[in-house]
């Protein structure tokens, strides 16, 4: 599932027309492309160095765009003067609020990405400057003068919903609330979920085990920090080249902030050095096009990391309380969770989803989550992998784990006899399709790590994890070229592959070998609108348009073969990448090969193409099931993680690398989140940490070889059977590595990072309460 | 910004000395580069001390080593010599950052910088290092312990430069170890580091220690209390825990993003009990080696 | 502000470059000669995108100035295949599809082929600690280390 990012009130509903092709369990059967493992086509130039991403582009006569950020982390703006800066020879453009007008479609990104009435959290764009060179524009900066007024800041959580917290918006009123509250507060909105009588299912419970947790925001940590060039002309006609995990949502903001139609500005996707999320909104496009508009040149803005930290979009910190109860014999009688996340300085920390999430794994009778969605004085949140899910999963799988080892069950079997499955009513409302929990569980009972002997100071985790995944607006062209080879053009920027895999489901259908394939990102002007890439859609919903597209120029060319034997077209079919006569009277004629079609088009109606536009529907929900070993260091609470192993329905793996990686990938991002990652502000409101050397991202020497299991339980909705896997891996791991801690310490953590202070101190807390 | 490239350490020494505004000493540069991009520091002058040969070699002296104040940590650390005399003082090098970081960073920057979690500190603090420093008025010797006041301030004078770290030959039965604690395996400050170099008699009687303390103090500590502990005893855990306790009571930390005031104290007595434990039967076997390796 | 002229080779190739004192060795690739496949992730020495070698050491060209580099050898990513034949590490990272984003992967050609040059025969171990300046976010780290291992027993001739 994915929400617009910058959409500030609710989406208007839009008129459903979707289109699935279900899945195909006969031809699944068969699969001679889907499930290999070649090489992808944007690889020699990424080993090369010569891969183009966002900071790689250079336009003609192109000027350095610089942005001056607050120092404060809230203050009213009363004055910016930059006529100094602008008097400053080679200077040729300076910025401000006052050079974009209102917009009430994206008021909240308009004020997020330059400040005017108030600075929200430090490092708040308050002017830019566009000048010859980097020296200049940055000597520029400093001539600009702000006159702040300091307000008190707030970046708690917890303190920023106290009714005499400093207030962010004067305007914020909670929705979700009846009636409304009269008094402005820093609570942007509640939402409930849930179904049955949780206090009836806590009367049913032998064992209730109630606790609060916390957790640390945290980076998505692209290693490409944010960049791009802006080129707007004279008439208004303008380009951008930008590193983005969608570009038709930037020119749609971009075009919007800058009140020119959407036709008249062309954004290409550059290569992405990473997203997982982060690079799903605007935050530099809007100003770039803006220093361009004004200086009449090219305009490059790249973030330096320290601006990635404090002025793009981290996700949430949260503050929970879960409460759940079992019988003796393992059923669990209800849950229920409070999720309190601060999402930064607007409206639309992911509270919903983690309240979503949170009890997904479970078939209950009794279930209720509540959700806040707060502001704090901190850089407006953006999408990470599976935003909301990791925490508050982590509250649940703790609460779960604790009450295993209560009732002295296997938690693996205790998660068994409560898991969600296809017909259960999901705890967030609608009822589950086929999925894949209850193997992913099996898989990992039996994986020979989960019965692997640990050694003193060790403990073992496990933990459930769960993501909706999700569809949305997607459309492909696919061209046959002369000479028999494929070119296809897909909306979706490629973040882990999956140029490769749309190649992949494109030879399967055509029945070509996977090397006469290749797919590229088309930029906005070329193809009809998509979605971001998000949600873990891409292969689901592009591929899904690229076997549409692919069938659409498979009947073409079977029209086509027709007219050369001269045969009703009914009686051709395709097969093995052949037009093929069949059925009583198509008559005798050698099968035509997609090449032979392909010369000879120009003389049978010219071009041969396909292509696909919908709204896609049908993308399963994924399950995911992790374990690990962690040891523990009594004396100093430093925590090693010693194995790990990923296992997770994937639907089904159209490319296994990639999929593996994913895993991977959103396994060790987990760690990180786990055990060291965290946004740290001090007193001053000012953020402590924004670089790599005290933000702690796992490096290599961390880490194990982190094993993969791919369950494949066919999505019903996918003709291959493809479920999304970008996202779930992030889901388990904050719970797994907590339950493996907490094993190997003697002690429940309930803090997130598990960082060596913290662990130290609740072993030495735990022993002087022992005592 | 000048950016100046001696050949001499007498020119270089000049130079600095008659720069009227700011002026930086630029060694392996990977401090001074970070400062210069971030804004930190502004000098109108940079000097780049690695074209001057007596300050990028290694050579033997009295049984010991004079490393030249340019040589980066990854040559140092390909010394083997070097290496099996002084094993903790060149892990606390090794320590420094990545191995990119590795190729250009120097010990003596490190030291220089004044960091208080400098790496390499402790172990030559332990070692009893001796600085050579060349300035306006020649040159003088001083302990390396002497050397960082504060985080960014040392006892250096305008217009000198240190040019060399000497560390004396190892006795037959010495040995020495560098501990540091970070959250993860690598690229991470020290949140507390201890380094220790212990002399014990045949008997296995310490008859000397120096224990160094980092990352607790606004600059490395020499903890005497900690040595004292040690000298005389055996090493056995009462010594141990004693020494333990001093060096803990040693430590002056505060509360930041890098650890606790308590986990920092706390680790410091942990540490050192590591540190000195591998120290230990460092010594003994080059004791059983005749002294030496 | 005078530039400093600079006489250095890059990937075997004399080149000259002015360059003004603050620019960093990466300003100059990246910005002055047109060589963008080293990346900047940090600035700060930190992520390894930019790695390079001087004189076939290992360093972060974030970390050094576009003057230091005078009469040096300086290797980048661009001058490690040749010409369409890629080295083995190159290879073995398609092969194992250890890249996802890819924008650190230039980096980690440049230290592993360091790396590989020094010790050919690594433990998945000094492999790891070898490349901990190197920060990957997509994989998780397995994949190449898989691939620099397979790459090393490959040169090795296993
Ligand atoms: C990514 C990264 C990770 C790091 N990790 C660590 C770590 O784990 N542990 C650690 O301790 N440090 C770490 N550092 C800091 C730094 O690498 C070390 O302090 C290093 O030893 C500095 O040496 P240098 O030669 O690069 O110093 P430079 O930057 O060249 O100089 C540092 C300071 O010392 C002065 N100086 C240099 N040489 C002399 C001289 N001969 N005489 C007088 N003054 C001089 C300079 O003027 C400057 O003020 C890290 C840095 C980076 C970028
Ligand atoms: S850019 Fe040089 S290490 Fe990150
Ligand atoms: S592949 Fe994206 S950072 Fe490594």
């Amino acid at each position: 599932m994915a929400r617009n990012p910058d959409a500030d009130s609710a989406p208007a509903p839009k008129a459903v027309k979707t289109s699935t092709i279900e899945f195909d369990a006969d031809k699944a059967k068969t699969f001679k492309v889907v499930g290999s493992r070649p090489p992808r086509p944007d690889g020699m130039d990424k080993v090369t160095g010569r891969a183009r991403f966002g900071a790689d582009m250079v336009m003609p006569g192109q000027l350095v765009g610089l942005i001056l950020r607050s120092p404060h982390p809230h203050a009213v703006i009363v004055s910016i003067d930059t006529t100094a800066a602008e008097a400053l020879s080679g200077v040729k453009s300076v910025i401000t609020r006052d050079d974009f007008a209102e917009n009430a479609d994206h008021h909240d990104v308009l004020c997020n990405i330059m400040a005017r009435e108030k600075a929200l959290y430090e490092g708040h764009a308050i002017a830019a400057v566009a000048a010859t060179s980097k020296a200049v524009a940055r000597k520029a900066l400093k001539l600009i003068k702000v006159d702040y007024q300091i307000l008190p800041h707030v970046t708690d959580v917890d303190l920023a919903m106290a009714p005499d917290a400093p207030l962010l918006h004067a305007d914020m009123i909670t929705s979700g609330v009846t009636p409304a509250p009269t008094k402005p507060s820093n609570i942007a909105g509640r939402s409930e979920f849930g179904h049955g009588d949780v206090e009836a299912g806590f009367a049913l419970a032998d064992v209730i085990i109630e606790r609060d947790f916390k957790t640390a925001a945290t980076h998505q940590g692209y290693i490409e920090p944010h960049a791009c060039v802006a080129n707007v002309g004279a008439d208004g006609m303008s380009e951008l080249w930008c590193c983005t995990q969608g570009h038709f949502h930037v020119r749609q903001v971009c075009a919007s902030l800058l009140g020119i139609d959407v036709s008249r500005l062309r954004v290409t996707a550059s290569e992405i050095g990473g997203g997982f999320g982060g690079k799903t909104t605007v935050f530099i496009e809007p100003v770039a096009l803006a220093l361009s508009r004004k200086a009449g040149r090219p305009v490059k803005i790249a973030m330096s990391r320290d601006e990635v930290f404090k002025a793009s979009g981290p996700t949430a910190s949260s503050s929970m309380n879960v409460k759940i109860g079992v019988t003796k014999d393992g059923h669990i009688t209800a849950g229920e969770g409070e999720f309190r996340y601060q999402g930064g300085a607007f409206a639309g920390a992911p509270a919903d989803f983690g309240a979503m999430s949170a009890f997904a794994c479970y078939a209950l009778d009794n279930v209720k989550t509540v959700a806040y969605d707060v502001v704090t004085n901190r850089p407006k949140g953006a999408a990470y992998r599976a935003p909301g899910a990791p925490m508050s999963v982590y509250a649940v799988e703790s609460v779960i784990a604790e009450l295993a080892g209560e009732i002295g069950m296997d938690p693996i079997e205790l998660r068994l006899k409560n898991a969600a499955r296809e017909g259960t009513k999901s705890s967030y409302g609608p009822k589950f399709g086929s999925c894949g929990l209850v193997e992913t569980l099996e898989a990992a009972r039996d994986h020979p790590h989960y019965s692997a002997p640990l050694g003193p100071n060790q403990g073992r985790g496990v933990a459930s994890g769960f993501w909706f995944n999700f569809g949305g607006e997607t459309c492909s062209t696919l061209n046959i070229n002369a000479d028999g080879t494929v070119a296809i053009a897909v909306g979706t920027p490629d973040i882990g592959g999956s140029r490769a895999a749309m190649c992949i489901m494109a030879a399967e259908e055509l029945g070509i070998p996977y090397e006469r394939v290749r797919t590229i990102v088309a930029d906005t002007s070329s193809l009809g609108y998509n979605d971001t890439t998000e949600g873990s859609r891409v292969t689901f919903s592009s591929g899904m348009a690229v076997i549409k597209a692919s069938r659409k120029a498979v009947t073409e060319m079977c029209n086509r073969a027709a007219m050369i034997w001269d045969i009703p077209a009914e009686a051709v079919t395709w097969e093995d990448g052949h037009a093929k006569p069949s059925g009583a009277n198509a008559g005798e004629f050698e099968p035509m090969s997609l090449a032979e079609i392909a010369a000879t088009a120009s003389k049978t109606g010219g071009p041969i193409a396909g292509h696909h536009e919908y709204n896609a529907d049908g993308a399963g929900v994924s399950f995911g099931t992790h374990i690990v070993d962690t040891e523990v260091d009594p004396e100093t609470g430093r925590v090693d993680i010693l194995r790990y192993t990923v296992v997770q329905d994937a639907g089904k793996a159209i490319h296994p690398d990639y999929v593996e990686g994913q895993f991977q990938g959103g396994a060790v991002q987990g760690i990180g989140w786990a055990l060291n990652e965290e946004y740290i502000y001090g007193e001053d409101g000012r953020l402590q940490n924004a670089g790599f050397l005290d933000y702690r991202m796992p490096v290599a020497s961390d880490l194990p070889m982190i094993d993969t299991v791919i369950v494949e339980v066919p999505n019903p909705g996918h003709p291959y059977g493809v479920r999304g896997v970008g996202e779930t891996g992030i889901v388990p791991p904050l719970a797994a590595i907590a339950n493996g801690v907490s094993a190997a310490a003697g002690v429940r953590l309930t803090e997130l990072p598990m960082s060596p202070p913290r662990v130290l101190k609740a072993i030495d807390d735990a022993k002087v309460a022992a005592q | 910004m000048r950016y100046e490239s001696p050949q001499t350490i007498e020119a270089a020494s000049a130079l600095l000395a008659s720069e009227a505004g700011l002026a930086r000493i630029l060694a392996g540069g990977t401090d001074l580069l970070v400062q210069l991009r971030s804004g930190m520091v502004e000098p109108d002058l940079v000097v780049d001390v690695k074209n001057i040969p007596t300050m990028t070699s290694i050579v033997e002296e009295n049984g010991g080593y004079r490393i030249g104040a340019a040589v980066s940590s990854a040559v140092m650390n390909e010394h083997a010599d070097l290496c099996a005399m002084w094993p903790g003082v060149m892990e606390g090098a090794d320590l420094i950052g990545s191995t990119q970081v590795q190729g250009r960073a120097t010990m003596v920057g490190n030291l220089c910088n004044c960091g208080p979690a400098a790496d390499s500190v402790p172990g030559m603090v332990a070692a009893n290092a001796i600085a050579t420093i060349v300035g306006p008025n020649g040159r003088r010797e001083v302990p390396v312990i002497d050397i960082p006041v504060a985080p960014g301030k040392s006892t250096l004078a305008k217009g000198e430069i240190v040019e060399s770290v000497f560390l004396p030959a190892q006795v037959k039965r010495g040995g020495d170890a560098y501990l540091r604690f970070i959250p993860r395996t690598e690229m991470d400050i020290a949140v507390v580091g201890v380094g220790v170099n212990i002399e014990l008699d045949d008997s296995g009687v310490c008859t000397h220690a120096r224990v160094g303390l980092g990352a607790v103090a606004i600059k490395v500590l020499l903890v005497e209390d900690a040595a004292k502990a040690l000298i005389g005893s055996k090493l056995d855990d009462a010594a141990l825990d004693k020494m333990a306790a001093a060096t803990s009571a040693a430590c002056k930390p505060i509360n930041d993003k890098r650890g606790t005031i308590e986990f920092r104290t706390k680790v410091a007595g942990v540490l050192a009990v590591r540190a000195v434990k591998i120290a230990l039967e460092r010594a003994n076997k080059r004791a059983s080696n005749g002294g030496e390796k | 502000m005078s530039g400093i002229h600079v006489s250095t080779k890059i990937n075997g190739d004399a080149v000259e470059f002015v360059c003004d004192v603050e620019e960093t060795l990466l300003d100059v690739l990246r910005d002055k000669l047109g060589m963008t496949g080293s990346k900047e992730g940090c600035a700060s020495g930190d992520c390894g995108a930019c790695s390079v070698t001087v004189d076939g050491r290992l360093t972060c060209s974030c970390l050094m100035l576009g003057a230091e580099a005078e009469g040096h050898d300086i290797g980048t990513i661009e001058g490690i295949a040749k010409g369409t034949q890629l080295h083995p590490i190159q290879q073995k990272i398609l092969d194992h599809a250890a890249l996802q984003c890819g924008v650190c992967t230039p980096g980690f050609v440049v230290a592993a082929k360091a790396l590989l040059e020094k010790n050919p025969d690594p433990t998945e171990t000094e492999v790891r600690f070898w490349l901990a300046g190197n920060l990957c976010r997509c994989t998780g780290y397995d994949k190449i280390i898989r691939a620099v291992m397979d790459a090393a027993a490959e040169m090795r001739g296993q």
